[in-house]
């Protein structure tokens, strides 16, 4: 059917449920697009997190968005490897998390051996979304999410949240 | 999609006309499209027990952990207990499917109906007998220093134990090992310094966090002797000897225990897990009552 679109151009309109100003491409979770010899479109997503809460919610909003589009038939597989970092989250996810009030994350580190214990303040540095100030800190690991931290910004004093680098 | 539509929307488009089970992790088979062929040479009997044993360890800490929900002394940390709870969960999720995928699934199917996804009967419809988990992951939360000792003491052997699970030839455990470790790793920090604050803090606070150091460390004889299960797994290249994380774990508690002023107790010998035999404590029932009550109430229930 020549009136249908690129699937790819489709599956990368879908939103992520949660932080709603990024496409699952920008967020790095939607590994692939493609279409089999049959017709079928077969997309593969990864989750952020294990317990990802999003992820049925994520694979529904393909199904339907492929399927209004005029894909009749989508199968929408998970692939666990290589696990997701933070930094595939693209330079435009990246834009988008800023201009919607929530830090972007740093450089994740990657460990192959043993994982060194880390005692002290956590070192993670973010900008200011709000007034673009460096002097900001962590008033907690953990926020509304598990991707997400809770940090004060030290110069306009807003609180804001940074999506943590892992 | 236009704006009209809710998730809701797509998720009944997705599912529409069939009632969903209504206690399960939902509408998500967190292995869709994972390929879960069994490697050469490798027991599916075996390789679905160990999936319990670790998934379980994670299950029951996870329900623990979220008994805090309410109580935790701040907002923040409410957070942060529910957030460790989440990243376990996920983990048992994940694993306890791959038992699934290799039918085990204990007497759980004498109670739960098809519709009933393998996760879901495997955590809400077996019988306590048939859990596998440490002691440790089901003691009793105790107070905040003792849930926080224990997350200690947990998430130190589970991170040991996962980071070398990611060499493990069953490409679908080493998958779920290698995304435990960002979460484990960050656990462990959590845990970590909440028992150098309460160690090193009021005469109070390092009072109790000496109690709970006391009453969690004769819990770690059962986390280091390899049941039968493992050892064969260990020579098939999918399992790790839980042995082989002993100097680790002693190491970073010692230095965690010691840098927050508290007295590292006597380690205690070494024993063979009775938890992953299914010899549990008198704890452990009435935790899997709270998690699966409602459930086998309705076992048919949809939504």
């Amino acid at each position: 059917m020549s009136t249908l679109t690129d699937p790819r151009a489709v599956a990368e309109t879908v939103t992520d449920p949660e932080l709603p100003m990024l496409t699952l491409a920008d967020l790095g979770v939607l590994r692939d697009v493609r279409t089999e010899d049959d017709g079928t479109v077969v997309v593969t997503i990864t989750p952020t997190y294990s317990g990802c809460p999003a992820m049925g919610v994520m694979r529904a909003d393909l199904v339907h968005a492929l399927h209004r589009a005029g894909f009749a038939d989508v199968d929408v597989r998970t692939v666990l490897s290589p696990p997701w970092s933070t930094d595939w989250i693209s330079d435009e996810g990246r834009a988008k998390l800023a201009a919607g009030g929530i830090a972007p994350p740093g450089r994740a580190t990657k460990h192959t051996g043993p994982i060194p214990l880390s005692l002290g303040r956590t070192m993670r540095t973010a900008t200011c979304p709000v007034c673009g100030s460096a002097d900001t800190e962590e008033l907690s690991e953990f926020s509304g999410t598990a991707c997400k931290a809770l940090r004060r910004c030290r110069t306009c004093r807003e609180p804001f949240e940074h999506v943590k680098e892992i | 999609m236009a704006h009209e539509e809710t998730v809701y929307d797509a998720l009944d488009h997705a599912h529409g006309g069939e009632g969903q089970w209504a206690f399960g992790t939902g509408f998500d088979d967190p292995l869709a499209g994972v390929d879960t062929t069994i490697p050469d040479g490798v027991d599916a009997a075996d390789l679905g027990a160990y999936c319990l044993m670790l998934g379980d360890d994670a299950l029951v800490l996870c329900q623990r952990l979220t008994e805090w929900a309410t109580r935790a002394p701040e907002l923040e940390e409410e957070v942060a207990i529910a957030n460790c709870g989440l990243d376990l969960l996920g983990q048992a999720r994940l694993l306890l499917a791959r038992a699934g995928t290799c039918c085990v699934l204990g007497r759980s199917r004498e109670h739960a109906t098809d519709s009933i996804p393998d996760e879901d009967a495997l955590a809400y419809f077996r019988d306590v007998d048939e859990f596998a988990n440490h002691h440790l992951a089901e003691a009793d939360g105790g107070d905040f220093a003792q849930t926080m000792v224990r997350l200690l003491v947990a998430s130190t052997h589970r991170l040991a134990l996962v980071a070398k699970l990611r060499e493990s030839r069953d490409p679908v455990v080493s998958a779920i090992a290698a995304k435990g470790v960002p979460e484990l790793t960050y656990h462990r920090d959590h845990a970590a310094r909440w028992v150098l604050r309460l160690g090193d803090g009021t005469p109070e606070s390092h009072r109790r966090a000496q109690v709970a150091v006391d009453a969690v460390w004769p819990l770690t004889a059962d986390l280091f002797t390899a049941t039968d299960v493992e050892l064969r797994l260990v020579a098939q290249g999918v399992a790790v000897d839980p042995a082989d994380t002993r100097d680790e774990v002693r190491d970073v508690l010692t230095m965690v225990v010691e840098r927050a002023t508290l007295t590292v107790p006597a380690w205690p010998a070494d024993r063979p897990s009775p938890g992953r035999a299914g010899e549990h404590t008198d704890e452990l029932a009435p935790l899997l009552a709270t998690l699966q009550g409602l459930a086998r109430e309705h076992p048919a229930a949809t939504w």
